[in-house]
């Protein structure tokens, strides 16, 4: 296997030479394999979008419809002015001004105390008009209409005061609101890091002894923070030349079981639950605590499961439960079995 | 606890369920000394004493004078475990996510515990997990791939199509763009599994992008870029550069003689030897080709690196050299003075490792390392580097000089062009400082 360079070496040289009918260059019958692609097929999966807008589809929304549907499908994890930092970085937060719309540079990029978001270094309203099409909402990807993702584009760029309110985007507009796009002049690939043959821009010392070095230290873990990626000597193999250090709390060893079941935590993450769901506390949806604390007991199990495979809404706030159709039966039972375990049926399995 | 030769096997550092926990808790923390292996030896005689021992001396290990269970029973059948699965003694060799450092589990990062690992190849269970909208499981009857935009004839292959064009084997290194992103500007991380864990290797299976291009008919004129599109909920797409595609990459679909893991990409990802990860699109449903990049999310919003001028530079991909020594490394505890085998990791995203030099007193002074080989382009190199220690404090690094000349900065070079907000392409010299007491810690110098 390690001499297989030879091989892609044989087959990249017979393509190399390859001249006007290509098809006769590759090993004969290849030309049978594959089949022409349909119209309708080059639709439903050719959906990008470049910077000079080639492939945007058609269609229009103004700012208050794309806040209708902000705050229905995105501000449970962007927040209602696109400002949160709960789940994602935010897409809006300020530190863009007149200045940087008329030069297309924004200027707070170069200050290290201001957080970046989205609408400050992105250049391109295209990626924006692309990503939220293909993309989002975060759990129920390509479900927006093109004239919703008008919309929700009229409205984050109304937030970031880069447009009016009184704007309708369209394909029509789109390349004038992208003039006014505030870092559109930010991005540069003049770097050796793009080409197979770009120069770097940084080469190290290749000094071999007595070398000029400052030895001082400016940084290290402190030791408060040593245990804030668990005991270390639990993540080195049992025989090595090497202990993990210790760094569990004093009792860690002695502590018993709480008195609860464990969460299912695999398939909670396997099955997208995780995705809004956490084990305490408010995510997007209620955190797991309050569910067990209301649904405890095996008389709402099938309540629970209904809910989980066919969606909802309506009991815990706005935000609607998506349907989860695709856990299956043996995952579906054994996580609302922990959904409803009482407190005493936990004792029982821990 | 220098001077201890007369000890009969290696004492297990590991907790035995006959060990007070206080005692193991003990060890732990500070290691073996001399009073601690008498507790241990009288813990461990009084065990074997409760078997079939015969009269235990001093210099004897119970480990062998009484003879293990596993010796003295039947071993279990064949196809217990129809796919075979490590020892449970290496439970604790897992991926780890590094705590808070994203707020979704879907969009996120499992590192690969390089600490524990050997050789070039990474075990595809242990390859690191990155991604931005959770993964999939795909059934591969159902999978396409489509070839479009500047072609003759826009095609699509089922995976079945795929498995019978002429496949290449390759053996490469993958590593995020956001390796070691958190120790831009101090140290944040306390192991090489979070500083360095973005990084795995594999041999590769699948049919050229070169092959696939030629079959449709792409239009040599016009064309300058691909671009490469998932089947998952994102449908993640990145631009790659033609000279790129028909350099070395390749529609992969298998990884270490079987198919893809889900988490890499079941059933067809791209590989883009040398470039980040990012690139290396999982799930790959489409490719495009076009004469314009895209600017797509991950290249207009993330993955660009701000430069202290505040632009940001787009379309980073290349990966230069770096390299790590991955034991002893942070977090880790030399527990006793001689000899030791440095170990670690080199690779370039600009061709084959040509040299490694380890330094032990912080960059001072250079001595060449071992290169185990195969050294291949575009993958991992194992180095390797003798070392006697006899309790002094230690600085140990490890840099890298690649085929094209280039040599791994340290992180004040780095820094001093590129400022530390550009979050990607961190490729610094490591510092990995061992103290009198045998810790290791992760440090950063001026």
């Amino acid at each position: 296997m390690f001499n297989s360079a030879s091989t892609f070496t044989a087959v990249a040289t017979v393509l190399s030479i390859a001249t006007g009918a290509v098809a006769s260059e590759l090993p004969a019958g290849i030309e049978a394999i594959g089949r022409p692609a349909t119209d309708n097929e080059l639709s439903a999966w050719d959906i990008d979008v470049r910077p000079d807008f080639l492939g945007l589809p058609p269609g229009s929304g103004d700012v208050w419809q794309g806040e209708a549907v902000w705050l229905e499908k995105c501000a449970a994890c962007h927040g209602d002015f696109g400002d949160s930092n709960e789940v994602f970085a935010p897409i809006v937060l300020g530190n863009i001004t007149e200045e940087d719309i008329e030069t297309g540079r924004v200027a707070a990029l170069q200050d290290p105390a201001v957080a970046r978001t989205t609408l400050m270094k992105v250049a391109t309203l295209s990626t924006l008009w692309d990503y939220i099409y293909r993309a989002m909402p975060w759990n129920a990807p390509k479900s927006l209409t093109p004239d919703e993702v008008y919309a929700l584009l009229a409205y984050i760029l109304n937030l970031g005061y880069i447009v009016d309110e009184d704007l309708v985007l369209s394909d029509d507009n789109i390349d004038e609101v992208q003039a006014r796009m505030p870092n559109r002049n930010g991005m540069r690939q003049d770097h050796g890091l793009w080409s197979l043959r770009g120069e770097p821009d940084v080469n190290g010392d290749t000094c071999e002894a007595d070398c000029d070095v400052d030895l001082t230290v400016t940084s290290s873990l402190p030791d408060y923070a040593m245990n804030a990626h668990g005991n270390l000597a639990e993540q080195v193999r049992s025989v090595s030349p090497y202990a993990g250090l210790w760094t569990a709390p004093e009792e860690a060893t002695q502590v018993a079981a709480a008195p609860v079941a464990a969460p299912p935590e695999t398939l909670l993450g396997q099955s997208g639950c995780t995705g809004c769901h956490q084990m305490a506390g408010q995510l997007v949806g209620p955190g797991f605590d309050a569910i067990r604390a209301r649904y405890a007991g095996a008389e709402n199990a099938t309540y629970l499961e209904q809910k989980i495979v066919n969606g909802g809404a309506g009991v815990w706030g706005g935000i609607p439960m998506p349907a989860m159709p695709s856990v299956d039966a043996e995952t579906l039972q054994t996580i609302v079995a922990w959904l409803t375990a009482t407190q005493d049926q936990a004792g029982e399995e821990s | 606890m220098a001077g201890e030769q007369r000890e009969p096997g290696q004492l297990r550092l590991a907790p035995e369920s006959f060990l007070a926990p206080d005692l193991v808790n003990d060890i732990h923390r500070n290691g073996v000394d001399d009073s601690r292996r008498k507790l241990l030896r009288g813990a461990f005689a009084a065990a074997s004493a409760a078997l079939v021992a015969p009269s235990l001396r001093a210099a004897d290990d119970p480990d062998i004078v009484s003879v293990p269970e596993w010796s003295r029973s039947l071993g279990k059948p064949v196809a217990a475990n129809p796919y075979g699965l490590p020892s449970p003694y290496e439970s604790n060799i897992v991926r780890r996510q590094s705590p808070g450092l994203t707020q979704t589990d879907q969009a996120s990062v499992a590192f690969t515990p390089l600490q524990n690992l050997f050789g070039m190849i990474t075990p595809s269970g242990l390859h690191f997990e990155r991604h931005h909208q959770g993964w999939v499981d795909i059934d591969p009857r159902r999978h396409r791939l489509m070839i479009n935009g500047l072609v003759e004839t826009p095609l699509v292959f089922t995976m079945e199509d795929l498995l019978r064009l002429p496949s290449v084997s390759r053996i490469h290194f993958l590593e995020c763009g956001a390796n070691t992103a958190l120790e831009w500007g101090n140290v944040a991380v306390p192991t090489v599994q979070y500083s360095h864990g973005m990084l795995s290797a594999s041999e590769f299976t699948g049919v050229p992008v070169s092959l696939l291009l030629e079959r449709a008919g792409y239009d040599r004129k016009r064309a300058r870029y691909l671009l490469a599109e998932g089947a998952d909920g994102s449908s993640m797409t990145r631009t790659i550069n033609l000279e790129n595609a028909l350099d070395d990459a390749m529609v992969a679909y298998g990884q270490n003689g079987e198919m893809l893991r889900p988490e890499n990409g079941y059933p067809l990802r791209l590989v883009v030897p040398g470039v980040q990860g990012v690139s290396w699109v999982k799930w790959l449903r489409r490719l495009e080709v076009g004469d314009q990049p895209w600017a797509a999310k991950d290249e207009a919003s993330h993955y660009v690196d701000l430069m202290p001028d505040g632009t940001h530079r787009q379309y980073t991909s290349i990966q230069e050299a770096k390299s790590v020594i991955t034991a002893p490394s942070g977090g880790q505890k030399l527990l006793k003075q001689g000899y030791y085998c440095i170990t670690g990791l080199a690779w370039s995203g600009r061709g084959s490792v040509s040299k490694v030099e380890v330094s032990i007193d912080g960059g001072r002074n250079w001595l060449v390392a071992r290169l185990e080989g195969p050294v291949l382009p575009k993958a991992l190199t194992r180095f390797n580097f003798d070392w006697t220690w006899g309790g002094e404090e230690a600085l140990l690094q490890s840099r890298v000089t690649d085929t094209s000349g280039y040599t791994q900065p340290t992180r004040a070079q780095l820094v001093a062009v590129r400022g530390t907000r550009s979050i990607y392409h961190n490729n610094a010299i490591q510092t990995w400082c061992v103290g009198a007491d045998g810790e290791v810690h992760n440090v950063q110098f001026g």
